[in-house]
């Protein structure tokens, strides 16, 4: 990265950097003969057909159908291989695998912050292991940021309200920039950081050191009887409370008072916790008050994991069936594209002693 | 004896000697007045946005924030995207060139609502102020773009002055295009049939059709920013329970089609130049007419592919994108059809003419550069990086500005009446196309080496092409202090401009220059297609 010699490429240090530096020589390639073509031609009227004194006046030249429908055609078809080709790596871009190791990151003026699953903290700072599916679940305490690393060559926007997702398999180790890439205010230019690719066992050591405050579900845990959330919601199964029992409730979809149906994930909890009168759960009263500037956007995705950890995953024997790869809220639009946390095994089963 | 003598000598009546006054300017009614009082303030808005500029790049020219402070860079560049963009673009040739020549072209008086023309100037004017009012006292850092929630909620400054400013000034835009549809459809001479109009007045009217109907978006949306952040009324801010990307959809409705706003007239000076410098008719007049109005069409719906990472969904983005594609080709069309119009012509290296070429070279990396943001995967790297600035600057500058600068090259003899130093210009335009490739070119390389746009500070790997491209910027401001020169001094001692200096067919070179105020001593009649130059029964037929 602090190389001194002049470069025209970033690192290319995941698998999708390869998939797009393909496209782009493809790009390159195209739009440089077109570019020469052009300029060629130019060049070589101006010069062959200039006025000369004793130059007549040209006759006029009539084009036929068949010239105006190839010079439409040949263009159009290199661009549908651009646009087959970059929708391509656009659609394994937007889908996580499903065994990702998952990784939150908050977006605030003008700072990133990082929580593993484990309970590590960062600060600008993003520690992976090397060849591995890393899926960041992200979201903005403020205004809009955008998560970039140039070497992945990806980025997604993190917005305030909602989570958006952003995955990557870096292939080589080392230290890459992360860069805020939409612009966020005064110290915009400030809101960088670095990703630490690092060799698996080197990770799971850093990984182990300074950590021990339990796991993000844990912490979410004692958040949730912190905030009182225990009075109404009830966490064991077939106990009925004030308030929707959370007990299992992770991944299924939940009938609302407008008929509506809903599938518990990121997004919807995050609201229910910070904007609860949104969408009332049938049978329930809309008695919650919001916990809005109560609980810090860290805190949501604490109580997230804890109410994902909640009773059996989706798909565990005897759970409902879950349409869980559904997106963000449905009721703002953004469907199935980025998808907010998809089911996963419990996070316990791999917490670090 | 004597008497008869000078009357004799007396310059002949002009739309120029008729009154002297300057209430005779700023109540005037005459559209070509008012495409002067256009040029006069889209120059000095010019020549502010170009000193934005000019601190910009002079700041960039080391990775450390050692000019100014950040939260004064962060006004720098707003300041440069408004000023460029709402104030200078936009209105730039439609609003002078095209004010002066739809009438003269078509062989009309004046337009349809000379009042309506009148009162647009003072609303640009006022709205003007206002933005520019804000921008020195106080300034915002809100970028051109007015993104939410940081806009109506968290960016500092005059937002609501400079929002409101813009606001007012969408209705000049607004008038402006409807009183050009009007003209084009009503006030056309006998004759003047839709395929005998000049090339130029298809492209603005294809910009008008814009004008009238996309800038009602962005005024509302700009309203709604205005009230979000004065009121609270939670249309865009989810804190507020509204919804942030609504605002990107409705703003890109508006400012995709803007890029057209701009782009559509300075292809319509290019069909004009590259016709009259190779003395021959357009090659594929129909194909170059038409695909005018395909863009206006499909660059209505484009919008979403400054989306692709916003969190829209991925099937949208496949639509956006492919329909991107799409809008691409009316552009390769009128590429393919300037160059072949050269083929077997008269070609002459006039000023006007090196500006034509010079815009097609660069129109044409512009626009297929725009087709790596439109191929989805390639975009999110790409997106919010120098890449997408290197990109719409070769559009807007290299395109917009270059087919600006050859436009008031090629009508300057009809608008002044006199003739600039041939040489000057074409060293000013050969000076400008090396400057803009210095400046803009190395800014690809930085985009994707993954240098974000709106850094004020930045990564030292990225300072070499920085530097190279503050030089070529140094070198683009004298390209285009230049002109500002040389155009001054032939208004004073340049010789006079006969009616036709460039041997044109077009309709407007058929009259004195500078026109008589009523543009026409009797109503032409219009016999002939409109670039007749060669006799027809001689026609070379090829494909």
């Amino acid at each position: 990265m602090e190389q001194k010699s002049i470069q025209f490429f970033p690192e290319q240090a995941s698998t999708i950097a390869h998939s797009v530096d393909g496209l782009y020589l493809y790009l390159v390639l195209v739009t440089a003969f077109f570019s020469i073509l052009i300029a060629t031609l130019i060049v070589i009227f101006a010069v062959k057909y200039r006025r000369r004194a004793d130059t007549p006046t040209p006759k006029a030249v009539h084009g036929g159908l068949w010239l105006e429908i190839t010079w439409s055609v040949i263009p159009l078809g290199l661009s549908m291989v651009m646009f087959a080709w970059g929708a391509s790596i656009f659609f394994t871009e937007s889908r996580p695998p499903a065994d990702s190791m998952e990784i939150y990151v908050t977006g605030k003026q003008w700072m990133w912050k990082i929580q593993h699953m484990e309970g590590q903290r960062e600060i600008n700072e993003l520690h992976i292991p090397v060849n591995r599916d890393i899926k960041l679940t992200m979201t903005s305490e403020d205004v809009i940021h955008d998560f970039y690393v140039p070497a992945f060559r990806t980025k997604s926007d993190v917005l305030p309200g909602r989570y958006t997702t952003e995955w990557f398999h870096a292939t080589k180790t080392g230290a890459y920039h992360i860069f805020c890439a939409e612009y966020c205010g005064t110290k915009h230019s400030g809101m960088i950081g670095t990703v630490y690719v690092m060799e698996p066992q080197q990770f799971d050591a850093w990984l182990s050191g300074g950590g021990g405050t339990g796991t993000l579900a844990q912490k979410g845990e004692a958040l949730f009887s912190q905030l009182g959330c225990v009075t109404c919601h009830q966490a064991t199964a077939d106990v009925k409370g004030r308030c929707p029992n959370l007990h299992g409730i992770w991944g299924r979809p939940q009938q609302l008072t407008t008929g509506a149906s809903v599938t518990v994930d990121a997004g919807y909890v995050s609201e229910s916790i910070l904007n609860p009168s949104a969408k009332i759960v049938a049978g329930y009263e809309n008695i919650m008050p919001t916990f809005s500037g109560l609980v810090t956007a860290e805190g949501v995705t604490e109580l997230v994991e804890y109410v994902k950890s909640i009773g059996p995953a989706p798909g565990a024997p005897g759970s409902a069936p879950a349409p869980a790869a559904k997106g963000a809220p449905a009721a703002k639009g953004a469907p199935a594209a980025k998808g907010a946390p998809a089911a996963k095994a419990a996070p316990a089963a791999t917490v670090k002693p | 004896m004597e008497t008869v003598a000078t009357a004799v000598e007396r310059e002949p009546r002009t739309y120029l000697n008729v009154d002297h006054t300057l209430k005779s300017w700023l109540l005037t009614e005459d559209h070509k007045r008012i495409g002067i009082l256009y040029l006069i303030v889209i120059t000095i808005f010019f020549a502010i946005g170009g000193l934005f500029a000019a601190l910009i790049r002079i700041e960039l020219t080391t990775p450390a924030g050692d000019l100014v402070e950040s939260s004064v860079y962060n006004r720098l560049f707003t300041g440069h995207g408004i000023i460029m963009v709402f104030f200078f673009l936009i209105p730039s040739i439609p609003a002078s060139l095209g004010n002066f020549l739809i009438p003269l072209m078509i062989g009309a008086k004046d337009v349809a609502f000379p009042k309506l023309n009148l009162l647009s100037w003072y609303l640009y004017v006022i709205g003007g102020s206002m933005a520019l009012t804000a921008i020195i006292y106080g300034g915002i850092d809100t970028g051109w773009t007015f993104y939410v929630p940081f806009s109506t909620g968290y960016a500092s400054g005059m937002v609501m002055l400079t929002l409101v400013g813009i606001f007012i000034n969408g209705f000049s835009s607004i008038l402006t295009g409807l009183n050009f549809m009007v003209t084009i459809h009503r006030m056309r001479a006998p004759g003047m049939t839709w395929f005998r109009l000049p090339l130029f007045i298809w492209s603005l009217y294809s910009t008008s059709l814009i004008q009238v109907l996309a800038t009602p978006v962005v005024a509302v949306t700009l309203l709604l920013a205005a009230l979000e952040r004065g009121l609270h009324i939670g249309i865009f801010d989810p804190a507020l329970g509204g919804d942030p990307v609504l605002f990107q959809h409705l703003f890109w409705f508006y400012s995709h089609p803007a890029v057209y706003i701009m782009i559509l007239p300075a292809m319509g000076v290019t069909s004009e130049i590259i016709s009259t410098f190779s003395k021959k008719e357009p090659f594929g007049y129909s194909f170059i007419a038409l695909s005018s109005l395909a863009i206006a069409v499909f660059g209505f719906i484009v919008w979403g592919h400054h989306l692709f990472v916003s969190s829209q969904s991925v099937y949208a983005g496949m639509v956006f994108s492919i329909l991107s594609y799409l809008v691409a080709i009316p552009s390769a069309i009128k590429v393919f059809n300037w160059v072949s119009t050269m083929y077997k012509g008269s070609v002459e290296l006039t000023t006007p003419m090196l500006y034509g070429i010079g815009f097609i070279g660069l129109f044409t990396i512009g626009g297929l550069t725009g087709l790596f943001l439109a191929s989805m995967g390639m975009d999110v790297h790409l997106t919010d990086t120098y890449f997408v600035i290197a990109h719409f600057h070769y559009i807007m500058v290299g395109g917009a500005i270059m087919g600006f600068m050859g436009g008031l090259h090629f009508w300057w003899p009809k608008i002044t009446g006199k003739l600039y130093s041939e040489t000057w210009a074409r060293l000013s335009a050969i000076i400008i196309f090396l400057g803009f490739n210095l400046t803009f070119f190395p800014q690809f390389i930085l985009g994707y080496m993954g240098m974000p746009r709106r850094y004020h500070v930045y990564a030292p790997e990225f300072q070499v092409f920085n530097v190279l491209s503050s030089a070529g910027a140094s070198v683009l401001g004298l390209g285009y202090a230049l002109p500002l020169v040389y155009f001054l001094w032939s208004i004073f001692f340049g010789k006079k401009a006969p009616a036709n200096p460039w041997g044109a067919t077009g309709l407007e070179w058929q009259i004195q220059s500078p026109p008589l105020p009523e543009n026409f001593e009797i109503t032409p009649v219009i016999t002939e297609a409109p670039y007749h130059y060669a006799p027809s029964e001689e026609v070379v037929h090829v494909g």
